[in-house]
């Protein structure tokens, strides 16, 4: 389970840029669900996950994961828990490496590295055994670099890079909205695929209303660093996009 | 130029592609110019002959060198990850006062080590520096396909990206450059034992000569990996003092030997420049 109680963000504390970016944020989030969050930009969705990740430490207020508080874990330590695919599929991954590079990196994650060689044919197998599940031909090219691939192909990779490894959480921030309407629709039903296969608990960030109701058991709205909706079950179900938007008109 | 001539440019390209490989590590691998260099060389030359010149047999004092020349390297990495001071300013200040500190070691300016025992024995230059090249290009390219190179890879590549995938960013930098700078020590060391000296301004331009090596060899054969992007150091080294000596023995241009910084920067400036005309 995780858990957030009270959190605040404030960047440029007491000077006139002062900014607050989340406000007395509390969220509990169970395991197995899978979240959607929706909002107007500069909402704090972002900075959300980024505190969930331990890019941005809080101002104040903790962050638990199955109980254990990690507020103050750094982002490479807090690694092992947490999973992520970055916007931009141009930054997800490592461009100058080939494929079965990123994903020796990526699964090592959370795990020690040492002086064992990064590559064996154990691994290679396995990660065409990953690639493949992709069905997009992606398996054959485990010597080629990331940055030859298309955005689509890259965030694809994204995604299965970050589950490799198991993880208490996996942030999505937006991971489609750089993407064609078709390859996003593709990388969003291989997301759901892998999401209930291994029974990950999941937030996802994301501007289409429709994705929003379409996947997941759960949506939060933010409005100006708050939580202003939380929607769930017979209510959730209830709801179609035009709902969403209206909301929006605060 | 005449043979001798020739047998001397690989000698000493020979030892300066360690000095090119420890560039490729800062500059090509985690993405940080580090000056650091001028600094560790000669404090790799000054540790080893001063260690031998009172006695120390010259495995030890080689050993010793690097040594010295890593926990340089980890200054700059720690001026740099842990007080946010710029990469290049934090390498040229450890290069500053790397110059005081070889004085210290040296107690004087110059030390002769000539009629000393040196790690090179009865051998000659060429052979011992042939193998310890390869040994040591093998060693640090067994190191980068390792999980732990790996990630030292990956954070001059994605940063961020590393974090995420759980890689101590800082870290993995200190320890690149303590990497490369022991490399660089180890050829500052060996350079005092196969010449016989160690000079406290011996170490002038060698950020320039790493650079000139890389850069020369990366236009001639566009590594796609570590292991082709380290030989490339290695050849790159040795052209490039074969074009020097070329350059310094055509008398009718009427260059001389004070005139080797300026050859050095024109090579560097002309790779750089006719690889980038290719592209168009």
């Amino acid at each position: 389970m995780i858990e957030l109680k009270d959190i605040n963000v404030i960047f440029n504390k007491g000077t006139k840029l002062e900014n607050h970016v989340l406000k007395n944020i509390n969220l509990k989030v169970l395991d197995g669900q899978f979240v959607t969050i929706i909002g107007g930009n500069g909402a704090g969705k972002s900075t959300l996950m980024n505190v969930l990740a331990g890019d941005i430490a809080p101002t104040s207020g903790k962050i638990f994961i199955d109980n254990v508080e990690v507020t103050n874990t750094q982002a490479h330590a807090r690694a092992a828990l947490v999973a992520r695919v970055f916007q931009d599929p141009m930054i997800g991954t490592f461009a100058d490496l080939t494929l079965e590079e990123n994903m020796s990196v990526a699964g090592m994650r959370g795990a020690s590295r040492g002086l064992t060689p990064a590559l064996s044919k154990d691994l290679k197998i396995k990660f065409q055994t990953h690639l493949s599940e992709l069905e997009i031909d992606l398996e054959t090219r485990l010597k080629d670099k990331a940055s030859s691939l298309s955005g689509g192909q890259r965030q694809a990779l994204s995604l299965v890079m970050a589950t490799l490894q198991e993880s208490k959480i996996l942030l999505l921030d937006e991971h489609t909205s750089a993407l064609d309407p078709k390859i996003g629709q593709i990388i969003m039903d291989l997301t759901d695929k892998i999401i209930k296969k291994q029974r990950l608990t999941a937030l996802m960030i994301t501007h289409s209303m429709t994705q929003a109701l379409d996947y997941g058991d759960r949506t939060i709205m933010m409005y100006h660093g708050e939580i202003v909706r939380d929607m769930i079950g017979t209510e959730r179900k209830s709801l179609t996009p035009s709902d969403l938007i209206k909301y929006f008109d605060l | 130029m005449n043979q001798l001539q020739l047998l001397g440019s690989i000698e000493i390209g020979l030892i300066f592609a360690l000095v090119a490989t420890g560039v490729y590590i800062t500059f090509k691998v985690i993405d940080f110019p580090d000056l650091t260099v001028d600094g560790s060389f000669t404090l790799g030359a000054a540790v080893s002959a001063s260690m031998i010149s009172s006695g120390f047999g010259p495995v030890i004092s080689t050993l010793a060198a690097m040594c010295a020349g890593s926990v340089a390297g980890s200054i700059t990495g720690y001026l740099n990850v842990k007080w946010d001071i710029m990469g290049l300013l934090a390498g040229i200040l450890t290069m500053t006062a790397l110059y005081s500190i070889n004085l210290r070691i040296m107690g004087v300016p110059n030390i002769a080590i000539v009629d000393a025992e040196t790690i090179f024995g009865d051998y000659s230059v060429i052979t011992i520096m042939g193998i310890i090249v390869v040994v040591v290009i093998a060693i640090i390219n067994r190191f980068f396909a390792s999980n732990y190179g790996l990630a030292i890879r990956a954070i001059g590549i994605n940063p961020r990206v590393s974090k995420a995938y759980g890689i101590n960013v800082e870290r993995m930098k200190i320890i690149a450059l303590a990497l490369s700078n022991g490399v660089v020590a180890l050829s500052g060391s060996l350079f005092a034992q196969s010449q016989g000296f160690a000079d406290i301004s011996m170490g002038t331009g060698t950020i320039i000569v790493g650079l000139a090596a890389v850069i020369i060899g990366e236009a001639a054969i566009h590594p796609k990996n570590v292991l082709t992007g380290l030989i490339t150091c290695a050849i790159g080294s040795i052209v490039y003092r074969i074009v020097i000596a070329f350059a310094l023995n055509a008398n009718d241009i009427g260059l001389q030997a004070s005139d080797l910084n300026l050859i050095t920067a024109a090579i560097v400036a002309l790779t750089m420049i006719v690889s980038k005309l290719k592209r168009f």
